[in-house]
């Protein structure tokens, strides 16, 4: 039963999110200082993570592709298909729901229990769309450049491991990764990249909106909102993958 | 002039406001008044629409606030100002930019005219020179100035204060009672204050309503309420050790 009360309550809301805005060019000023603090600030996180990654994806490659019939660019195509289709689209999300989700949680419920939201709402503004709107537009905007920036650090993270450590060469790897290139690959984790972004965004826009009581209150909501949007964005990563990919 | 007509408002079936009606005149410092718990701040949540009433009516210059559509509720609200407790200064824009946000809402005003207006508005609660600073560079009175700043900005027709004079001292205390009373004088503005604060009942209580137990008890100016034998409001009125004995 909660969980059909705060399915129709997400609902209501996204109904809200989605009405027609008071003035446009003030929310387009919004989305832009929106792409600033969601997007820009996450630039740093997310290319320690990529390169990170990449490099350890490499290295686990390198160790499992023992066989002297696979050959070694191998390593080079997996790293590829492994960044391009997974950890890049999903565990970068996952990251951002962390970094993005809280702080869209605690901005709003913050909002909530000093009374800004009540002085919108008193002057006649929507205030759900006008918290809520420019941050889902901007993740949406913003999160495909941040995973394909992701998936281009973690594929030097991986060439420089792999070549560093010398458990492949810098030719065979590149090699790799050049070999049986999918297009749809990227689509496919372009179409998972939006999804989830809007997903971080809108789950919690949701908790933040709905914050009840004090600082404690928004610490809960922060986290409920990482918790929720990670458990979403696991969820329908499943689902697209099945729909896009089966 | 804002009509209150027989408001009913409960919540998970406990009764807050019972049958409470009340009129709140033009040009006048109206003030509610009541112990904690008492019900004001649900009829104040009430009368500014962030709570809808359960049955009767309010009626903005004979315009009724329950009965009409969302839309309209909206022009309604355009020509509301309200101060809130905490100021409820919006933490991500500087004084000068919370000042014109309801300016860059609605209206087509140019920036100039909008930093011309927040600059008049500002001066007008004894602010200067702090156009750029954030909120949270503000002391407790500033902030309430710099609320009641954003609240006059786009010329509210009505006013709402929720204990504009809480954690003040009892000087800035008087100087925000005085600042509210000149501009709802200055501007023939509706206003109603919601307080506690019997300093702030004294000096600007144009008229008073007294709510008690989520009934209107008592209605009154500032020398009623003093000389009445209401047992109620006396025990409200001269609630500290201070008053008892000026009475005496």
């Amino acid at each position: 039963m909660i969980i059909l009360s705060r399915l129709g309550e997400y609902t209501q809301l996204m109904l809200s999110v989605f009405q027609k805005p008071e003035k446009k060019s003030i929310y387009r000023r919004q989305i832009l200082k929106e792409i600033d603090s969601l997007g820009m600030d996450s630039i740093g996180i997310v290319a320690i993570i990529s390169i990170f990654m990449g490099a350890v994806v490499t290295i686990q490659m390198a160790f499992n592709v023992d066989s002297p019939l696979v050959p070694l660019y191998t390593i080079g195509f997996a790293t590829r298909k492994s960044v391009i289709l997974e950890f890049s689209p999903t565990i970068v999300s996952l990251i951002l729901a962390g970094k993005v989700g809280s702080r869209i949680a605690s901005e709003i419920g913050t909002m909530r229990v000093t009374e800004q939201i009540d002085a919108l709402e008193i002057m006649g503004i929507n205030s759900a769309s006008f918290l809520i709107l420019p941050k889902i537009i901007a993740s949406v905007l913003i999160n495909p450049f941040l995973i394909i920036m992701s998936m281009f650090l973690a594929m030097f993270g991986g060439w420089a491991s792999g070549v560093l450590t010398g458990l492949v060469s810098s030719n065979e790897f590149i090699y790799g990764l050049q070999f049986m290139v999918r297009s749809f690959d990227v689509v496919y984790a372009l179409i998972k990249t939006i999804v989830f972004a809007f997903l971080i965004s809108s789950v919690s826009g949701y908790y933040g909106y709905y914050t009840k009581g004090g600082a404690l209150e928004v610490g809960t909501s922060s986290t409920k909102a990482v918790v929720y949007s990670s458990i979403m964005v696991i969820l329908f990563n499943l689902i697209l993958t099945q729909m896009l990919l089966a | 002039m804002i009509e209150v007509k027989h408001i009913y408002k409960s919540f998970n079936d406990k009764l807050v406001l019972n049958d409470v009606s009340v009129l709140f005149e033009q040009g006048k410092t109206n003030l509610i008044i009541g112990l904690s718990g008492s019900g004001k701040t649900v009829l104040m949540k009430c009368l500014v629409g962030l709570f809808k009433v359960d049955q009767g009516d309010i009626l903005f210059n004979n315009r009724s606030f329950v009965s009409m559509g969302n839309d309209e509720q909206k022009e309604i609200r355009k020509e509301i100002g309200m101060v809130f407790q905490g100021g409820a200064l919006f933490d991500s824009m500087n004084v000068e930019e919370n000042v014109i946000f309801p300016l860059n809402m609605f209206t087509d005003m140019t920036l100039e005219e909008k930093i011309d207006r927040a600059n008049f508005c500002l001066k007008r609660v004894n602010l200067e020179n702090v156009n750029k600073l954030s909120p949270a560079e503000l002391s407790g009175g500033m902030k309430k100035r710099v609320a009641i700043a954003r609240a006059i900005s786009a010329n509210p027709k009505y006013l709402f204060c929720d204990e504009p004079n809480s954690g003040l001292d009892p000087r800035t205390s008087i100087v925000i009672d005085n600042l509210i009373q000149e501009i709802t004088q200055e501007f023939n503005i509706t206003t109603v204050i919601n307080t506690h604060d019997m300093n702030s009942v004294i000096e600007i209580g144009d008229k008073i309503a007294f709510v008690y137990k989520g009934k209107l008890w008592w209605e009154g100016d500032k020398y009623q309420i003093l000389s009445t034998d209401n047992p109620e409001i006396n025990e409200f009125v001269y609630a500290t050790e201070l008053l008892r004995r000026i009475k005496k």
